[in-house]
């Protein structure tokens, strides 16, 4: 079957096999590789996006379920010239070590700041504790959402 | 070196700034390119069958309802392996693909190429395998029992008859912790038109793994290329094979690229872990707290092949006594063969887990003592000038062990009782025990560490610095692993040249010589030692070339004045070195395990503040401080980084990190089961960065990565020994270890 979706603000179609996921149709039929996948089972947040406004592991959701939704990707966040602040805050603060887990970590804060745009602590660390970091201890990931104008705690 | 590169400074860009990392942007963006999103239009997608069972014989194997299915193209076996069905960067000794039996949970028997992801994925399933079950061997004391023993290590040293007046034992164990890097294993291979494949994989050193595929395709060396991946992390797991001689035979075989990415469960059975450990210990002290005398016993479990055992027992061995002077030591190890999961290289390699277990000993020797657990430490502290304990080497390069205690300990200490936010107590808003019956405890350890290869290895590390009109060019084969390499490469070559256009370029096997492994803490000094000498070679040629005395991106000076631009320069003829770099030989130690093994040895501390709910077990880290011997601190932010991921990683190990096995098959091969820390695990860390310059790292640098992690579990488990007064005598530490009922 065919699933016809928007994403990232384009109108998008792309063809679907059984039970395959979201993600596995956003990197391998319409190449956007942003969105990782790491254990598949919705526990380590590398594949999140956003579908209607909701923050989603893609991995957990089937493509078929997509159709005539509005997907939100990583590689909808910056424009031509300019980083998206989630992500300019992301490289200033050295919240990118391998950088495997840091397109959910990005799409996650973006989601949070735009319900939430001043975060205390304990609720940056509840919002993203949904992603998985091998790489930083989550010490800079915490900093950088904090110079976003996070409230203290 | 007649030209010496001028002083390190802390100009942006340059060595001792806090650099931003030129990945980061693309990394932000889901725009870097890692080994699982390499693709290319004609590709086929690899799979592999694996083993159920731990042990067995393979009584059939039938792999034509495979090839029956429409869509596949090959299925290959080990009859199908070109040249050695062998593998191991020590010994060759893990099959390629299984033959006749099967040694561990996960074994590859065959692997299949196919059209698409799901086809392959049928077809692996659709091979038939039957087994006749064996016993596995999965206790390491019966293992050792039997003989069973890849490599056995003693080290002797002072008096057998000497003994002190104060003695403590302990036994510990260290259970199974894997590395999760968070990028699994992928890779693509392509055949080239006369017989040869290039392969990029997931790699901590490709030149390593070159030998060993050529070896096993039965290729000539020149015919198989090996290119460095995007790595989604690594932490050791990417130092022994895992896909790269199955992408080429199955590409080989079918004219096709082919791709493969295993799954968090395939990458839980693929890569090597950290080793499981036993260990026995004796330690006796004056009646003022010198240690006179330590009895160590290990036991590592290895699983089924060498892989990198032999080195990891060896330092289990080295550091049993840790950054502690002790004049009279007899310490053994053996890593064990068994049928459990393969273990081998993970960050901290040994000295994790004999820090677990010393510094317990430390602390009931404290206890003992009626002293300080901290002055206890001072005391002894192993500092330059001294011994190591296990070896007799003389320690020649700065070790501010001291230095590191006294910075943890003088950082302030939170309140000595926890507070009333439920969100701050061990289990959260689930929290059934009454607040005030929440008890906090204070734990401190101590760690060591050599830096880069020992034992007389030929420790080498190639660079080529060129100087064109453009800038910079820095060719290796170091691997950035996500540490920051490409960084502190760039850093380095700027601050020797003056010229801040650099580009790093991660080279393949055919175009560029080993930078030895990404691994033991080495690349900052050896991959950055050669780098420091190309650019330093290139900065004289430049100042040569235009008689000049300084070299910026303008050009070459003198006296004040550009007198050549870099187009006038090198615009027709680039400036181009190549260094080869050794560190100063080690040596074998002889059959007592006495000599000077080691090039270099680097510490940390740290002190965990946990509160612990007594009644259900819950632990909740209040914060977890380190201090952290750098050398020379190259770029702060990045050290910075990697305190808090190691520490992160030894707080796992300490409270949640564990394989569960059952006869040598993993349970829980899966991030719902292997937990992690999260976000809401990981409390504050403070970070204070000792710098005390080393005499021949590239301005004084040394290596460190693999320290936060190793006395970090040692810090957690005391805190919690502290609040609870349990023994606690196992990692990671669960609830049931803690209420008592296990």
């Amino acid at each position: 079957m065919n699933v016809h979706f928007t994403v990232n603000g384009e109108e998008r179609e792309a063809a679907v096999q059984g039970p395959e996921s979201l993600l596995f149709v956003l990197r391998e039929r319409l190449g956007l590789l942003g969105a990782k996948d790491a254990c598949e089972q919705g526990e380590c947040g590398s594949c999140t996006v956003i579908v209607d406004g909701d923050l989603v592991c893609s991995c957990l959701v089937m493509a078929a379920d997509a159709e005539g939704t509005e997907v939100l990707t990583v590689e909808g966040l910056a424009t031509e010239d300019e980083l998206h602040p989630v992500q300019q805050a992301f490289v200033e603060h050295g919240a990118v070590q391998c950088g495997f887990c840091t397109p959910g970590f990005v799409v996650a804060t973006a989601h949070l700041l735009e319900h939430q745009p001043a975060p205390t602590e304990p609720e940056i660390r509840e919002a993203l504790s949904g992603n998985i970091c091998r790489c930083t201890g989550y010490g800079a990931l915490l900093r950088a959402v904090q110079s976003m104008g996070g409230a203290s705690p | 070196m007649s030209v010496a590169p001028p002083d390190a400074t802390t100009a942006p860009g340059r060595v001792g700034s806090s650099t931003l990392r030129p990945d980061g942007v693309p990394k932000t963006k889901g725009a870097f390119a890692y080994a699982s999103d390499l693709q290319d239009e004609r590709m086929l997608w690899g799979a592999t069958v694996r083993a159920p069972l731990a042990r067995a014989r393979i009584t059939r194997l039938d792999i034509a309802p495979a090839l029956a299915i429409v869509g596949v193209h090959a299925v290959l076996t080990a009859e199908d392996v070109p040249g050695l069905n062998a593998m191991g960067q020590i010994v060759q000794d893990r099959p390629v693909l299984a033959e006749n039996e099967v040694t561990y949970w996960g074994q590859p028997i065959a692997v299949v190429a196919a059209e698409d992801r799901e086809t392959a994925r049928r077809a692996a399933d659709a091979v038939i395998v039957e087994y006749g079950e064996l016993e596995p061997i999965t206790d390491l004391v019966e293992g050792h029992e039997r003989g069973l023993v890849f490599r056995e290590h003693k080290a002797r040293r002072g008096d057998p008859e000497a003994h002190g007046e104060v003695a403590v034992e302990g036994y510990y164990e260290v259970g199974t912790q894997d590395q999760a890097p968070l990028g699994t294993e992928a890779g693509i291979a392509f055949p080239d038109t006369e017989g040869g494949v290039d392969v990029y994989a997931v790699s901590q050193w490709i030149h390593v793994d070159h030998e060993q595929i050529v070896d096993c395709l039965g290729l000539r060396p020149e015919q198989v290329r090996v290119h460095p991946a995007g790595m989604g992390g690594a932490f050791g797991s990417r130092e022994d094979l895992s896909l790269q001689v199955h992408l080429c035979m199955l590409a080989l075989h079918t004219g096709r690229p082919v791709r493969m990415v295993y799954d968090r469960q395939e990458s839980f059975a693929s890569h090597v872990h950290r080793h499981a450990a036993r260990m026995w210990y004796r330690h006796e002290a004056d009646r003022d707290g010198r240690l006179v005398r330590v009895e160590a016993r290990v036991l590592l479990d290895a699983g089924a092949y060498t892989e990198t055992s032999p080195a990891v027992l060896n330092n289990a061995v080295y550091f049993a006594v840790g950054p502690y002077q002790c004049p009279n030591v007899f310490a053994e190890g053996y890593a064990v063969q068994t049928n459990n999961p393969p273990s081998g290289a993970m960050r901290g390699f040994g000295a994790v887990q004999s820090c677990f277990a010393y510094e317990a000993q430390m602390d009931r020797l404290a206890v003992e003592l009626d002293m300080d657990p901290v002055e206890l430490r001072l005391l002894n502290a192993l500092e330059t000038g001294d011994r190591l304990a296990t070896t007799g080497q003389l320690i020649e390069e700065p070790l501010p062990t001291r230095a590191v205690i006294e910075a943890v300990r003088s950082l302030p200490v939170d309140a000595d009782r926890p507070g009333n936010d439920p969100l701050g107590l061990p289990g959260g808003t689930g929290l059934t025990t009454p607040p005030n019956s929440v008890v906090r405890g204070v734990g401190f350890a101590v760690g060591i560490k050599n830096l880069a290869f020992s034992e007389g290895f030929d420790d080498y590390a190639d660079a080529r610095v060129v100087l064109t009109a453009a800038g910079v060019e820095v060719h290796t084969a170091a691997i950035e692993v996500g540490q920051g390499m490409v960084t502190i490469l760039q850093q380095i070559a700027r601050t020797v040249l003056g010229v801040d256009q650099v580009a790093v370029i991660f080279d393949d096997t055919s175009l560029i010589g080993s930078a030895g492994s990404t691994s033991a803490s080495r690349q900052t000094q050896m991959a950055g030692g050669a780098v420091y000498r190309a650019a330093a070679r290139v900065r004289e040629e430049a100042l040569r070339r235009a008689d000049g005395d300084d070299l910026t991106g303008a050009g070459v000076w003198r006296d004040g004045t550009v007198v050549a631009t870099l187009e006038e320069l090198c615009g027709s003829d680039p400036i181009e070195h190549e260094v080869r770099y050794r560190h100063i030989e080690t040596a074998e130690p002889d059959e007592d395990g006495q000599g000077s093994p080691h090039v270099d040895f680097s510490v940390a501390a740290h002190r965990a503040i946990v509160d612990v709910d007594p009644e259900l077990g819950l632990v909740k880290l209040v914060r977890i401080d380190s201090a952290q011997d750098v050398g020379r601190a190259l770029n702060p932010q990045s050290i910075i980084g990697q305190i808090e991921g190691g520490t992160m990683q030894g707080v796992g190990l300490a409270v949640m990190e564990e394989l569960v096995l059952d006869r040598g098959r993993v349970l829980n091969a899966n991030f719902t089961d292997y937990l992690l820390p999260t976000f809401l695990d990981a409390p504050p860390v403070q970070s204070v960065i000792v710098e005390e310059p080393g005499s021949w790292g590239p301005f004084g640098a040394k290596g460190f990565s693999e320290l936060p992690t190793i006395s970090s579990t040692p810090a957690v488990v005391a805190a919690i020994r502290a609040a609870t007064g349990k023994a606690l005598t196992r990692v990671p530490v669960r609830p049931e270890h803690i209420v008592g009922i296990e």
